[in-house]
């Protein structure tokens, strides 16, 4: 196949080209069928299966439909404080102000969230959100947004080709033209021509050893659109979710959605002491309950109380339960205890968290109604990926578009639960758009036939090589070693330690064999998927190395505490004229007036009109 | 440790025969676990379906001791001593090793009518009670795994694939048809193109839902239901005869 001449390859040609059917893609892909364009949706697996599927507490949106004071306001200014202002200033703007159209418009769609008594979509409480906000539906709303989104879009002339993984994407000049893939049953290549393309392939979770990610989640749209020339940008910041399952270990590191603490779970330590009080950040002391007493009032709907420490952002918490577990006081397996048994009834855990009690019934042995959860951090998402422009969501490279985890800026340092989910369909409805605006002044572009060999050409040298190491022995070590040497708490030493394994299993990786055929492989696969984890995590390391200081989810145990002038700059990594990465640090536009206003104002004069009042 | 064999279907469309292969296997393993170190250790080749691993997204259906199951839930040590077999769904054609075409499944999505909501009262927002929505959630917990396709009579042994859509997208269509806000009307579709006569309600589908979803009780007898209403009750023909479909 490698020196046939590519009129025989098989060519199929959009306006449109979304890689990725998770929330992000899907919502891109309906939107750029509305607009009436020829739309292509690709995606790794079977539709609905994306990782979207595994968010479970609900979707922030400042409804006010369980408290009337909650508005885009008090949202932006939760989502910059969770996000340590390092967030993009027009993106969580656009988003707090979009999000509860789009999640209105899902009920359109058939979305079903669970109702208020009013009848209205009632909405959940959330780390880092002052009020009730997440729209949901028990412990499975990703499940009810990927499946809306499916339904909805299936009638809507998207081409959607399932099992398919893009390999690298194709450039004419400056502009990217298309994609060359494969089909994954046959492992037949195909060409994709496309006037514009939108990238929604989420994160590269997969490189560490805990996570709540799936295979999928191989960095390929971060690296892919790095080898074409785009900016990444905010890397370190590599959020660990504080609560994965630590025990059996072959689910070790499965999500427990923090809904659990929404609804009054509590952390325990193995003395059955409740820490998180005594992990409370200054930033967050004037908002947060200080005694059990408040706590538990604000649990029982006393508006007057102060939030209880658990439902402090997850940075925070997910850090508070390493220190507990590293001075010897963790659970039995290595974790701290969650406790919703003794603080809820059971019949209550069961209605509301479905999903969380048949997971620990069935993998773990554990009845949550009547026995606390073993948990401890797992990584869960990335808050940096690919440079966008806010509203158009386009990347530094003319007709590359990004939405969902994989583009950056949103969540700044530090994401809060719940803006994932309305990420996805803000940010996924402004990158169809942006991309059709593009394909509608753009026509398609010229393949280069020698792009296209090349990436095929690495792509079968797995295959066709006598012999070589093992495709899963290298993610294996991989995974070992980010775990070890750039997790929650990061040091200097540690990561340059790091930058030098990557470099060995850089070499190994392009030794891997691949045996049998190309039909169906998983060896095959997980050998393709290698250089985008090593990319990945080349530029999380050199990002985490060149930040001096800690902030969000970002830790380094030789520069603690946030240091003021880094506010100031994004790290931005991109590819060299001779293939190197170039990482910089970029000063970071000022915030509008307003918004940095709005950011900093005290909870009670934002809400008193004292702050921007006439900013609409 | 412990070792285990794993006795596992291994082919293609042409054909095909089971090998075994044995690992070790740790505490609180489930089936998907011993394949993937199958795959890591004997066999990197093998094809196998899987995403979320914690029963959330329904990709690694198979057929382990004979049963439709997911293998991310199934535990070994909940299955009987001895070797397991493991091997592809039945009901639809193999494409390699555990890997089956399921494509057939969403081309029946797509022939289903979508939700046609009623307008939004003057507030901009949706009404609806809990009570009213707590069947209708019940169905969508659906994580489409199609173990319920798999393990029914009409398309498993009858492979009556264009007349029946099968318990997946019956309780789709109950959804829908129960939803409070939809004003389209199936009924007809129901009965006419998606075969719901073919159901002979054995709720075989209902026993392997990893759900726990009624797919037959709450789902399909009331679309049978709804269609015996229309079609088979005298006095309700004789007022369509007469005064007109009521929709």
């Amino acid at each position: 196949m490698a020196a046939a001449d590519i009129s025989e390859l098989q060519t199929i040609e959009h306006d449109v080209l979304v890689i990725g059917a998770g929330g992000a893609g899907l919502r891109a892909a309906i939107e750029c069928a509305a607009q009436g364009v020829n739309t292509g949706l690709v995606c790794k697996s079977l539709l609905g299966k994306a990782h979207t599927v595994m968010a479970e507490g609900g979707m922030a949106a400042a409804m006010g439909n369980v408290d009337s004071r909650d508005n885009w306001k008090v949202h932006f200014r939760d989502t910059m404080r969770g996000g340590k202002f390092l967030n993009n200033w027009r993106m969580a703007e656009l988003h707090a102000k979009e999000a509860p159209e789009r999640v209105r418009e899902l009920e359109e769609w058939g979305a079903v969230f669970d109702r208020t008594k009013q009848g209205l979509i009632s909405q959940r409480n959330f780390g880092g959100h002052r009020y009730p906000r997440l729209a949901h539906v028990g412990d499975r709303t990703g499940l009810e947004l990927i499946r809306t989104l499916q339904d909805h879009g299936v009638h809507q002339g998207i081409q959607v080709h399932m099992e398919c993984t893009v390999l690298d994407l194709l450039k004419d000049g400056d502009r990217v033209v298309g994609a060359l893939a494969y089909w994954r049953d046959t492992g037949r290549f195909v060409l994709f021509k496309a006037k514009a393309v939108v990238l929604a392939t989420g994160g590269a979770g997969k490189a560490w050893r805990v996570t709540s990610n799936s295979w999928e989640y191989s960095g390929d749209g971060l690296a892919m659109a790095y080898l074409a020339g785009a900016e990444l940008m905010d890397l370190e910041f590599t959020q660990f979710h504080p609560t994965g399952m630590v025990w059996p270990p072959s689910v070790r590191g499965t999500l427990v959605t923090e809904g659990v603490r929404g609804d009054g779970g509590i952390l325990k330590n193995k003395d059955g002491k409740r820490f998180m009080f005594d992990y409370i950040p200054e930033r967050f002391a004037a908002e947060t309950a200080d005694t059990e007493e408040e706590a538990n009032r604000w649990l029982k709907g006393d508006k007057a109380a102060r939030r209880p420490p658990e439902l402090l952002t997850r940075d925070v918490v997910a850090r508070a339960i390493n220190a507990e577990v590293k001075a010897g006081r963790g659970s039995e397996h290595g974790g701290v205890y969650l406790d919703i048994a003794s603080r809820v009834p059971a019949e209550i855990i069961r209605k509301k968290l479905p999903s969380m009690y048949h997971q620990f019934k069935e993998l773990a042995e554990v009845d949550i109604t009547a026995q606390p959860m073993e948990v401890g951090p797992t990584l869960h998402y990335f808050m940096g990926g690919i440079r966008v422009d806010a509203d158009s969501q386009m990347t530094t490279v003319p007709g590359l578009f990004a939405a969902g985890e994989c583009a950056a800026g949103l969540h700044g340092a530090n994401r809060l639960g719940g803006n994932s989910l309305s990420d996805l369909i803000v940010f996924g409805k402004r990158a169809g758009a942006g991309a059709c605006e593009f394909a509608a002044k753009a026509g398609q572009g010229a393949i280069d036939e020698a792009q296209v060999h090349a990436s095929m050409r690495r792509a079968t040298d797995f295959l066709n090589r006598e012999s070589g190491v093992n495709p899963f022995v290298v993610q294996e070590k991989l995974q070992e070693m980010m775990s070890h040497n750039v997790g929650i708490i990061r040091t200097k030493a540690e990561l340059e330690t790091a930058i030098e394994k990557l470099k060995e299993l850089d070499a190994e990786a392009a030794t891997a064999k691949a045996h049998a055929t190309s039909q169906y492989n998983a060896g095959w696969h997980t050998a393709l998927d290698l250089r985008n984890l090593l990319l990945s995590s080349e530029a999380v390391t050199k990002a985490a190395l060149t930040r001096e200081e800690s902030r969000g989810a970002h830790t380094r145990d030789d520069f603690p505490g946030e240091r003021d002038e880094w506010v100031k700059y994004n790290i931005i990594i991109k590819r060299g004229q001779g293939g190197e990465m170039i990482v910089e640090k970029r000063e970071r536009p000022a915030g509008p007036a307003p918004l940095v206003e709005i950011a900093n104002s005290k909870i009670e004069d934002l809400e008193s009109g004292k702050v921007a009042a006439d900013y609409k | 440790m412990a070792q285990r064999t794993f006795k596992i279907w291994r082919g293609d469309r042409e054909g095909g025969e089971f090998v075994d292969y044995t690992v070790e296997v740790g505490p609180g393993m489930v089936v998907l676990d011993a394949i993937h170190r199958i795959q890591a250790e004997h066999a990197s080749e093998l094809a196998c379906r899987w995403n979320c691993k914690a029963g959330k997204c329904g990709s690694c259906s198979m057929e382990i001791n004979g049963k439709p199951r997911l293998s991310c839930m199934t535990r070994l040590n909940s299955l009987p001593e001895g070797t397991v077999t493991v091997q592809p769904l039945k009901a639809f054609p193999i494409v390699k090793d555990l890997v089956t075409d399921v494509s057939w499944n969403f081309e029946q999505n797509k022939r289903i009518p979508p939700l046609k909501p009623k307008a939004r009262d003057a507030d901009g927002n949706h009404r609806m009670m809990q009570e009213d929505v707590d069947r209708v959630q019940e169905f969508r917990k659906c994580i489409e795994c199609f173990l319920c396709q798999d393990v029914c009579h009409v398309l498993r042994d009858h492979k009556q694939h264009e007349k029946f859509v099968g318990p997946r997208f019956m309780i789709r269509l109950a959804q829908l048809e129960m939803h409070p806000l939809d004003t389209d009307d199936r009924i007809e579709k129901i009965r006419k193109e998606f075969g719901s006569g073919w159901c002979n309600i054995t709720r075989c589908c209902t026993e392997v839902c990893p759900e726990h979803i009624g797919i037959t009780d709450n789902g399909i007898i009331p679309l049978k239901e709804r269609v015996v209403d229309r079609y088979y009750d005298p006095v309700a023909w004789f007022i369509r005869k007469v005064f007109g479909s009521k929709k």
